[in-house]
């Protein structure tokens, strides 16, 4: 293949990987927006999600379809609600102090990946995809007739790996929805803006806590989900993410949901492009060496105003 | 003053006691012990003493532990030497990576540190024709002799990490007794406080950080000049944390506390990982648990309940 197949497959892959890197780090952001933790544990709801789907898959029989959309209500649902259990039974006991909710998350991070390991074991497992139809794609190239088509070999995607992306661009718009249109979204947002104000109007700023840790995690284990049809479900493929997410949520601006999404696709592709041409080791050398140094020159994030 | 002085004297002379009664078993997990101890107490220096939460001392640690493999694999160095390379690979990488790290404060801090050591884990990984990666590569016993002292050993090498240990505990001691200690604890306690009344902050808390990572890096090196062994899991984001949750788990700002804390995590997951192969578990349960009850840790409620003197 030439430079631009090749180019544009990379995009492609670049893109599925932007698409549930924004969802990931959307709840990571949303967590830390509105309640300042930062939380050390997300990749692991993010593995919860894959492996429940793997489970729910597993347990219901037919066509792939519907354990796959069995899987894609019920995971989220469950990875939120053990998220909100955890919120309250550990954090809100911590009243959100930034360094000891870290410390606890990470207490948490071991306790969900190793009773995984314990239960479902240390297999990766495939979750079938409902549909997975490969597209080849044409390349326009001058020849000596003037502008022609042709179909490189290789240069294919799935159907599915295009409807990830399309679900995930419904996914954070209804996010967005929820967030702007939304009563729940305005106790959101008031909480995020002022804890204390918000508590002296009335607003149960506890259960509001509560709610967004559970809606964090569970955009995490969705984002699994969709991409364990891709990859497999494993007990420790919540580190990629995490370490990812964490780097999206800095250069976005600590807990900015535009900005969030805006480098999610950045890094996403960029990622998906370096890893093509360079090494995928050397891709995440340079990626943590540019978070480390965007939180110590620009701490607001590349898109954000607002310093942590 | 006395007192405190007798009870570390004590325990190191209790550690020397030991060598000569302790079954081998024991014996072998109590060296050990000391080395990690040892990165320990270089981690209390900053998270206990200075109040900062570093998220990304296995950088240090194995920047010890390669700059002394590397040297004795490559350059053919003696272990003296390669030690001391080691150490100094552990300050250099700490004073650069403190400058940066230091413009930040809180939450921002930890994650810069925790990115560095991330990058400083891959790089290891991407230079994995040198470090053999996550394989590791073993260090022969014919290049730890020491002075004539063969590492490899039990007696020897419980006698490097006792001495090693050692000095680090009465060093670190003798520390936070003099006024640079004092003022990395008010630094901890109110930095703007320290800062109004003169002190230049950030002068200190990047000593502390070099001091802490040249304890973390001797501690690396020791590690692999005593157990023969290099890889690029000691990098890894888990051993960042283990002297976090030690220090914790003993008590952050006590001077035993890291030796007490290591101990007792040792032979916790030692047991654990008898029963079964997820024994992270136990310090995920752990780390929770702690930072529920006792933040303070186990010498911390000892001091607070019992004896106010321990410093």
């Amino acid at each position: 293949m030439e430079l631009g197949p090749y180019l544009l497959l990379a995009t492609l892959e670049g893109a599925v990987t932007a698409a549930v890197l924004a969802l990931t780090a959307s709840g990571l952001a949303l967590v830390f927006g509105v309640m300042r933790v930062v939380n050390v544990a997300h990749g692991e709801f993010f593995m919860l999600g894959a492996v429940i789907a793997w489970w729910v898959a597993s347990h219901i029989g037919g066509a792939p379809v519907w354990g796959f959309t069995a899987a894609l209500v019920l995971a989220p649902l469950i990875v939120g609600a053990i998220a909100a259990a955890a919120d309250m039974t550990v954090l809100k006991r911590l009243d959100y102090d930034p360094e000891r909710t870290i410390v606890a998350t990470i207490g948490l991070l071991y306790i969900l990946q190793q009773a995984t390991l314990m239960t479902y074991g240390p297999d990766a497992r495939p979750v079938e995809p409902p549909f997975n139809q490969r597209l080849a794609l044409p390349w326009i190239e001058w020849t000596e007739t003037g502008l022609g088509l042709y179909w490189p070999w290789g240069l294919s995607t799935t159907s599915y790996k295009l409807a990830v992306i399309g679900a995930a661009v419904v996914v954070l718009l209804g996010i967005w929805a929820l967030m702007t249109r939304t009563r729940i979204g305005l106790l959101m947002r008031a909480t995020q803006l002022d804890r204390d104000m918000a508590l002296a109007f009335g607003i149960p700023v506890e259960r509001v806590y509560a709610l967004v840790f559970g809606l964090g995690a569970a955009l995490a284990a969705l984002a699994a989900v969709l991409i364990v049809p891709i990859q497999q479900a494993h007990y420790l493929m919540g580190h990629d993410p995490l370490l990812l997410s964490f780097i999206v949520v800095i250069i976005g601006g600590l807990g900015s949901l535009p900005g969030t999404i805006l480098a999610a696709i950045f890094i996403g592709l960029t990622d998906g492009i370096i890893s093509v041409f360079f090494s995928p080791t050397l891709a995440k050398i340079l990626a943590t060496l540019l978070v480390a140094l965007v939180l110590v020159f620009r701490p607001q994030g590349l898109f954000g105003t607002r310093a942590a | 003053m006395i007192r405190s002085l007798a009870l570390h004297l004590g325990l190191v002379a209790l550690l020397f006691a030991l060598h000569f009664v302790l079954p081998p078993y024991h014996h072998g997990n109590l060296a050990r012990v000391m080395v990690l101890a040892t990165y320990a107490i270089g981690y209390n220096l900053l998270f206990g003493y200075t109040g900062l939460l570093s998220l990304g001392h296995a950088l240090f640690f194995a920047a010890g532990m390669y700059g002394m493999a590397l040297s004795v694999q490559y350059l053919g160095a003696a272990p003296a030497p390669a030690l001391l390379l080691g150490l100094v690979a552990g300050l250099v990488v700490a004073g650069i990576t403190g400058a940066l790290a230091l413009r930040t404060t809180g939450v921002a801090f930890m994650i810069v540190t925790l990115m560095f050591a991330q990058a400083g884990y891959l790089t290891i990984l991407y230079f994995g024709e040198y470090t053999r990666g996550d394989e590791g590569f073993v260090i022969q016993q014919a290049q730890r002799v020491l002075w004539g002292l063969d590492l490899s050993q039990p007696t020897w090498r419980y006698m490097a990490a006792w001495a090693l240990f050692s000095a680090c505990l009465l060093g670190s001691l003798a520390l936070i007794r003099r006024p640079f200690g004092r003022t990395l604890i008010a630094i901890r306690e109110n930095e703007e406080r320290a800062r109004m009344l003169g002190y230049d902050t950030f002068a200190h808390k990047w000593v502390a950080v070099v001091l802490s990572g040249g304890i973390s890096a001797l501690a690396g090196a020791a590690y692999g000049l005593l157990f023969g062994y290099a890889g690029a899991s000691f990098a890894s984001v888990q051993y960042s944390i283990f002297p976090l949750l030690w220090v914790l788990l003993g008590g952050a700002g006590t001077i035993l506390g890291p030796f007490v804390g290591t101990l007792f995590m040792f032979y916790l997951i030692d047991l654990s990982s008898g029963i079964t192969t997820a024994y992270m578990l136990m310090a995920g349960v752990v780390l929770v648990l702690l930072t529920l009850f006792a933040p303070q840790g186990l010498i911390g409620e000892l001091r607070r309940r019992v004896w106010g003197w321990l410093p």
